[in-house]
């Protein structure tokens, strides 16, 4: 069995197997609390540069399969799990997670006290960290993960978005079972379909693709700009929405965003997710602080402060709009239950609302998809 | 919105006595749903008839009714309580159903009762099939294709929608008799054709065949603001087939997509908003087909579960705490998660470990039951277990079954490399057919080389779950290929403990002994560490300490604290028949009153559903197998003061040996004392310093040793294994020919260890004591007359306290004896005395039968009984407070007659004779109390369910010649009370001798119409059998078998029927009346006039 080592900044060291890729890689390590989903995980371009790692001791269970992808490419820089499968184990599996892992150049780790890990991230906070399956050498991988660069202040958008435009007319469920959902009168029907047409431009900053297939199940045409566009490219284009999508990195350096999102606000609905919802607000005045150690899982709770009810949401962030900071001109919609962020903004005069969590899942819980329908209504 | 102000007073209704399918996991809910609700400030009223339970302790509810569970009795506790609402989801399906009862009686509109937590016409939804599938129909999921039907074309029609497999079920057979599963055409006709013969509407169901699906469990909770979450979701082991109680599963679901997870969460909150339970937990389940991935759901449970005990223990999420406070108005985000405290219930738990439940069976108790495992729950118990791999975990649970494995094989049971290893055949026939024994075979399978896809085509086991396995297996190898256990790298033997391999297993496979291989893996630093159980994975700080062991690199135990003595608990392990809920609730005691005491508690068990695994009942909680080396791993992290082993059972009575051996500190009653109670010539020598009779006995190690042994002792005689508990193969041999049959079985049953022969005592009468002794004063807890005569196990008998027909001077002759037992022995805690009292002339003869220094499992019944917290108090002696420092002088005295009756569990398995003997059978008990006697006994019989007939035909049959004249008497009595007897011709004729009129029917090898046309029919409402030959291919045997099926009471001995008898005569002069414990006690305890 070969080895692979962990090591993080603080001198922490973990000797386990190498699964995967064989290799050596840098990033900021954090965890992902979600019980299912490390495909949809693993193609999540917001985790860009990252090292990942999983709560849940058994990952690979099921396998990977074509439909649960959402982005080109693995983005992750490392990953981390207690135990990986040896067996795909379900009916729509086409491979196993470690030649998928191997195939696309991530390193693995497998066979480590996952959880001491996330303990130690849990209470020194995030930490840059290196995973090699090529260097075992305890000194010298702490000494790489004190001199690997730190996640603030680096613009990884750049790295994972689009460079060109194109159209996405996937709708949801690509795989043929229909993504249905519960009904306000707790009925169970299949998703609500617009048939009317309206055009989104999407700005991709690392766009999940779940989030272009409920725009088009919303009726939605669907137009994907890169994320550097600015707003009279967007605005060219006639959309009858804007949404900004989610993203990797410091959300700070990302001016050419916010400069882009500063110029819509007014002129068009727009709607943000995770990075996007980051932008609209340091478009609007506010700023954004690094949290301590993010929220990265299946099971956030979240307070919708108009209806006073709670969505159990997915999330991936490191990042967070600064309560203090928030203009006049914007009000808090959601808010963690958990640790009292804000998870929501609105801007009070124009159409214009973002959340920190993501309403598409995939991975996670689909309580929150009733805000596309939202966003949509956003759009007559 | 917080608690409703409009409510005052909630009844809370309990699930009655341990049964198979509902034990300790709603005591669990109920104490907790009790605290829960007394904490907003309501008055709670409980009702349950089950004394050893932790929620008729008189502390948990303010108004507690040990009472018969029936809706009338639970019409007069609300006549006398006036509670505005009924909480009817945290009692199980009994609890549920009463509340239906009171519902479709009228008595909750007729006190104005609301019902909390679920509504009527939400639990009908629920619980009707039609309903429920028409309700999924219209939300838009699959139920079971099929329906019923009245003709064979009818049938075919269905055939080409569903397709085959396809089960066929007629409607309104007894027992599901003519149901199967047809495999093709042929037996499609065949079997609808029969289904339609044998039903008495001639109708069938015909339904597509689930057998091998995945099967899954949903564990939700909404709150009436619509807010819904999945606690838990569960994946069975065994698929689609197996009753869920009777699967080893697993949490969290282990092979789902998120995809496939997410359709399974959304599915089940539609089933919970469409069939409307408002707030509270519900379980779902759903099974998958594993090739195309079709969903369809099986069934909900509009109430807390088995399961949602499970996933709370999983989960740390306290699922009966939360579904009580949502009932009564609060929402889920305004309530805190109790593990973090800073977080809220308004979220969905996350784990980072692998939970396995393994059910333990008792069908050696009932060698004529069928042991396939089908949709009828035959499990008596479960264990759990928790560890970083599903490897880890399975081989933890096998071990915490205590059925003498020590995990997946490679211990003393195992059957590979040894001449009766299984033939490849039999393998394969064996693990196609579930049973409880399929587990071990699934070993020999990969041993003997089948391959993955082979063992998923034969069982339907998922090939995650199968590779796990085979991952077992194969470091099973490498550790014996090892040779040995110096040659054993760090990494083989590191990860081999990681899979969950016990020191024991690997001694096994290396030669060597048990305790060598703990010391050599200490020395290489490896070493068992401890992980908190949270709901977050980590991701927030755990303030309650509840813990699980793995072979990994960060211990999690607290440090001991400067100045705090720390006491551990050993709990009883996984319930079965002779150890359940009452050693869990001494365990809980224990717990209790070193609080008191201001010592941290520290409590060991594996048992899901108890009281005593709940987060809070003790300072820290480890789940854990109890095995000698679990337990001396966590005592090498937490260090105890003291080590509590008489309070769990046998279970960790068989583990003092070697823990104190170990060094740990055993207090109360030293293992010497334990041990010399067991032992028989010490035992023996102090009862002739003692001046006590003891029957002739003697103790046999061979074969030969006990032919020479009985005799000299004499039929008849009565044949057991020493060390165990519940009369596990003990018999009693009226002639030698009996003796060589049962004292082969018993050596099996021994193990290497001793078999005891004692003279058996006809006709005496038994009696059970309890008392705690300090070492120095001794106080007589409760003195217990059975009812049924000696013979029958003392956990089967029914008892009464005080004692109601011994005389006064036999009671303290007793008394004395027991004192002076406790004193000699040096008792320190608890001690259990059986002694017979037999007629000899004019005079009662006391013999002592056997001494038990530790927890008895009447310990609550008596508690119950006298309200006296007997464990408490022999808890506080243990850890040095004497008695009279406690205040506890004198004997308590109760004012009220008190009955314990036993619950069996024969409905479950058809065919078994019902007959009471000197093996233990009963799942549970209930308590009757009353101001008399008789009423007390006749409460004890409604409460387990036997309903006395007020009028019709009583079947009268007795044995023993010697029997027939009291029988003669009872007769008459029974006639003056308006019954018509039948009676076959021999006890006919005896009767008509005596002048009394009594219709004769036909033996049953007489011919048509016999006493089971007659049980048919509906003619006969009780029957008096009292046996002369046990089993089931007898006459009487099938006549017992017979009154189960078709629900007639059915009394056994002679001393039940004589209670019986007079049960029913006092009912015909008295009402039955219910009162409150409190009030009982509140004038403190008077001395009785009997």
């Amino acid at each position: 069995m070969a080895q692979a080592a962990l090591a993080l900044e603080d001198g922490t060291f973990f000797l386990g197997e190498a699964f995967g890729h064989r290799g050596t890689v840098t990033g900021e390590v954090c965890f992902n609390t979600s019980m299912t989903g490390y495909q949809e995980i693993l193609t999540d371009p917001s985790y860009r540069g990252q090292i990942l790692t999983m709560t849940a001791p058994q990952i690979g269970n099921y396998g990977i399969n074509p439909q649960d992808v959402e982005s080109s490419h693995l983005q992750m820089a490392g990953f981390v799990v207690r135990e990986a499968s040896r067996v795909a184990s379900n009916f729509t599996a086409t491979g196993t997670l470690d030649d998928y892992l191997k195939a696309a150049g991530v390193v693995g780790i497998s066979g480590i006290d996952t959880r001491a890990l996330v303990r130690q991230i849990r209470i020194q906070g995030a930490m840059t960290g290196v995973v090699s399956s090529e260097i075992l050498h305890e000194e010298k991988l702490v000494q790489m993960a004190r001199e690997a660069p730190k996640l603030v202040g680096r613009d990884l958008v750049q790295e994972v978005m689009p460079s060109e435009i194109s159209q996405w007319d996937e709708p949801l469920a690509s795989d043929g079972t229909p993504l249905r959902q519960p009904t306000e009168g707790g009925e169970f029907l299949p998703a609500p379909q617009h048939t009317g047409e309206k055009h989104v431009v999407a700005l991709d900053y690392g766009m999940k693709w779940n989030i272009a297939r409920h725009l088009v199940s919303q009726g939605c045409k669907v137009t994907v700009l890169p994320g550097n566009a600015t707003a009279n490219e967007v605005l060219h284009l006639k959309p009858d929405g804007v949404f900004l999508s989610n993203g990797p990195g410091d959300p700070e350096v990302v001016d050419y965003g916010v400069s882009t999102v500063r110029d819509l606000v007014g002129k068009v609905p727009i709607f943000g997710i995770c990075l996007g919802h980051q932008l609209l607000a340091q478009a609007c005045g506010a700023k954004t602080f690094k949290l301590k150690f993010g929220h990265r899982g299946a099971n956030q709770p979240v307070l919708d402060l108009d209806t006073g009810r709670v969505e159990i949401t997915s999330q991936n962030h490191g990042f967070a709009v600064e309560e203090e900071t928030l203009p006049p001109t914007l009000e808090v919609t959601h808010r963690n239950l958990n640790d009292g962020t804000i998870e929501g903004i609105r801007h009070k005069t124009e159409a214009a609302a973002s959340v920190q969590y993501h309403p598409e899942a995939a991975a996670g819980p689909h309580d929150s998809s009733p805000l596309f329908l939202r966003f949509r209504e956003m759009l007559n | 919105m917080p608690r409703r102000d409009d409510l005052r007073t909630i009844l809370l209704i309990g699930s009655g006595p341990i049964v198979i399918g509902q034990a300790c996991e709603f005591d669990y809910s109920g104490t907790q749903a009790c605290k829960a609700l007394r904490d907003d400030g309501y008055r709670v009223v409980l009702v349950n008839s089950n004394p050893a339970t932790i929620m008729t302790d008189p502390e948990t509810a303010d108004r507690t009714y040990i009472e018969p569970l029936t809706w009338q009795v639970l019409e007069k506790v609300i006549a006398e309580e006036k509670p505005d609402a009924v909480l009817p989801t945290l009692g199980g399906q009994t609890a549920l159903n009463l509340a239906m009862d009171l519902e479709h009686h009228g008595v909750l509109k007729k006190y104005g009762v609301e019902m909390i937590g679920a509504r009527a016409e939400a639990i009908q939804r629920g619980e009707d099939r039609e309903q429920f599938k028409s309700t999924m129909e219209k939300i838009g999921l699959d139920t079971c294709r099929g329906r019923l039907v009245k003709s064979l074309e009818e049938a075919r029609e269905i055939l080409s929608e569903i397709g085959l497999p396809a089960v066929i079920r007629p409607s309104f057979t007894l027992g599901g008799s003519g149901s199967g599963i047809a495999y093709n055409r042929e037996e499609f006709d065949q079997k609808v054709q029969r289904g339609l013969d044998l039903s008495p509407v001639s109708e069938v169901l015909v339904e597509e065949s689930i057998l091998g699906w995945k099967e899954y469990e949903m564990e939700v909770m909404r709150d009436a603001d619509d807010n819904a979450v999945v606690i838990c979701s569960i994946e069975n082991f065994d698929p689609c087939g197996v009753h869920t109680g009777d699967s080893i599963t697993v949490a969290p679901a282990m092979t789902l997509t998120d995809r496939q997870y997410q359709f399974m969460r959304d599915a089940s909150f539609a089933v919970i908003r469409a069939i409307g339970v408002e707030t509270g937990g519900s379980n779902i389940q759903f099974a998958v087909h594993p090739d195309t991935g079709r969903v369809i759901v099986i069934e909900m449970n509009p109430r807390v579960s088995r399961s949602s005990a499970l996933a709370s223990k999983a989960t740390g999420f306290p699922i009966a705490k939360i579904a009580a406070k949502l009932a009564v108005g609060w929402r889920l985000h305004e309530l805190a998660n109790d593990i973090t405290r800073k977080t809220k219930a308004c979220f969905e738990p996350s784990i980072d470990y692998v939970v396995v439940k393994v059910p333990r069976f008792a069908f050696e108790k009932f060698p004529e039951a069928d042991s396939r495992l089908s949709t009828q729950m035959k499990s008596v118990g479960e264990t759990m277990a928790i560890g970083r791999t599903f490897k880890e975990a399975f081989q933890k649970a096998l071990r915490g079954l205590e059925v003498g494995s020590f995990g997946f094989g490679c211990d003393g049971r195992d059957l590979w490399g040894t001449p009766t290893q299984p033939s490849i055949d039999d393998i394969r026939a064996k693990v196609a057919r579930p049973d409880p024994d399929r587990v071990w075979f699934l070993r020999y399978a990969m041993l003997a080389g089948l391959s993955i896809e082979e063992l998923h085509a034969l069982t339907g086991i998922d090939r995650w779950f199968l590779d796990q396995l085979l991952q077992i297996v194969e470091l099973e190898q490498r550790v014996r290929d090892a040779g040995s256990l110096q040659s054993v790298d760090d990494t083989t033997l590191r990860q081999a403990k990681q899979a969950g391999f016990s020191d024991r297993q690997l001694a096994t496979l290396l030669g060597e002994v048990e305790l060598d291989v703990r010391e050599n893996r200490k020395s290489r630093g490896i070493v068992a560490t401890f992980k908190a159980v949270d709901t977050c994975a980590a991701e927030f700080e755990a303030e309650t300490p509840y813990y699980y062991s793995t072979w990994e690199d960060e211990d999690e135990t607290p440090p001991k604290a400067d100045g705090v003595k720390r006491v551990m608990i050993l709990g009883g392990g996984p319930n079965r028949i002779g150890q359940g809920i009452e050693f869990d609730y001494c365990c809980c005691h224990a717990s209790f009153a070193l609080r008191e005491l201001g010592i941290e508690s520290v409590m060991v068990n594996s048992n899901p559903e108890t009281v005593s695994t709940d987060y809070d009942t003790s300072d820290l909680l480890f789940f854990e197998p109890l095995t000698s080396e679990d337990v001396l791993n966590i005592a090498d992290r937490i260090n105890p003061d003291g080590v509590i082993v008489q309070l769990g059972g046998q279970t960790p009575l068989n583990l003092a040996r070697a823990l104190a051996a170990a060094g740990l500190p055993i207090i109360g009653t030293s293992v010497d004392t334990i041990e010399e109670a067991e032992d028989r010539e010490k035992f023996r020598e102090l009862l002739d310093r003692l001046n006590l009779k003891q029957p002739a006995s003697g103790i046999a190690r061979t074969l030969e040793q006990a032919r020479k042994e009985v005799s000299r002792i004499g039929f008849p005689s009565l044949v057991r294994p020493s060390f165990v508990l519940g009369g596990r193969a003990m018999e009693i041999c009226y002639d030698q020919s009996q003796f060589e049959r049962f004292v082969a079985e018993a050596f099996i049953v021994a193990q290497g260890q001793p078999v005891l022969i004692d003279r058996f005592l006809e006709d005496a009468t038994e009696v059970d004591v309890d008392c705690i002794c300090d070492g120095t004063d001794v106080v007589v807890a409760g003195v217990m007359e059975h009812i049924e005569e000696a013979g029958v196990h003392s956990g089967d008998s029914a008892c009464c306290i005080p004692p109601h027909n011994l005389s006064k001077q036999t009671v303290s002759e007793i008394k004395q004896a027991a004192v002076n037992l406790a004193k000699s022995l040096g008792v320190v805690g608890l001690m259990n005395v059986q002694f017979a009292v037999k007629r000899e002339g004019s005079e009662d003869a006391l013999y002592v039968i056997e001494v038990n220094p530790r927890a008895s499992r009447t310990v609550p019944f008596v508690s119950k009984a006298t309200g006296v917290p007997v464990a408490k108090i022999a808890v506080k002696v243990m850890v040095g407070e004497t008695l009279p420092e406690q205040g506890v002088i004198t004997d308590p005295i109760p004012s009220h007659v008190s009955v314990k009756e036993s619950v069996f569990p024969f409905v479950k398995f058809a065919g078994v004779d019902i007959a009471l003997g000197p093996e233990m059978r009963s799942t549970g008990e209930v308590m009757g109390v009353s101001d008399n006697f008789s009423l007390a006994f006749a409460k004890g019989q409604l409460a387990a369910g036997t309903v006395l007939p007020e009028t019709g035909k009583i079947f009268l049959s007795v044995a023993s010649p010697s029997a027939k004249k009291s029988m003669v008497d009872l007769a008459r009595r029974l006639v003056k009370l308006g019954f018509e007897l039948i009676a076959t011709s021999g006890t006919a004729e005896a009767l008509s001798q005596a002048g009394i009129e009594v219709e004769t029917v036909k033996k049953l090898q007489e011919g048509h119409p016999n006493l089971i046309d007659h049980l048919i029919d509906g003619r006969v409402q009780l029957i008096f059998n009292t046996p002369r030959g046990k089993g089931a291919r007898t006459d009487e045997g099938r006549i017992r078998a017979a009154s189960v099926l078709y629900g007639v009471p059915c009394i056994t001995t002679l001393p039940a029927a004589e209670a019986c008898v007079r049960a029913m005569e006092a009912l015909r002069s008295e009402p039955m009346r219910v009162q409150a414990m409190q009030d009982r006690f509140m004038a403190g305890t008077a001395s009785i006039d009997r």
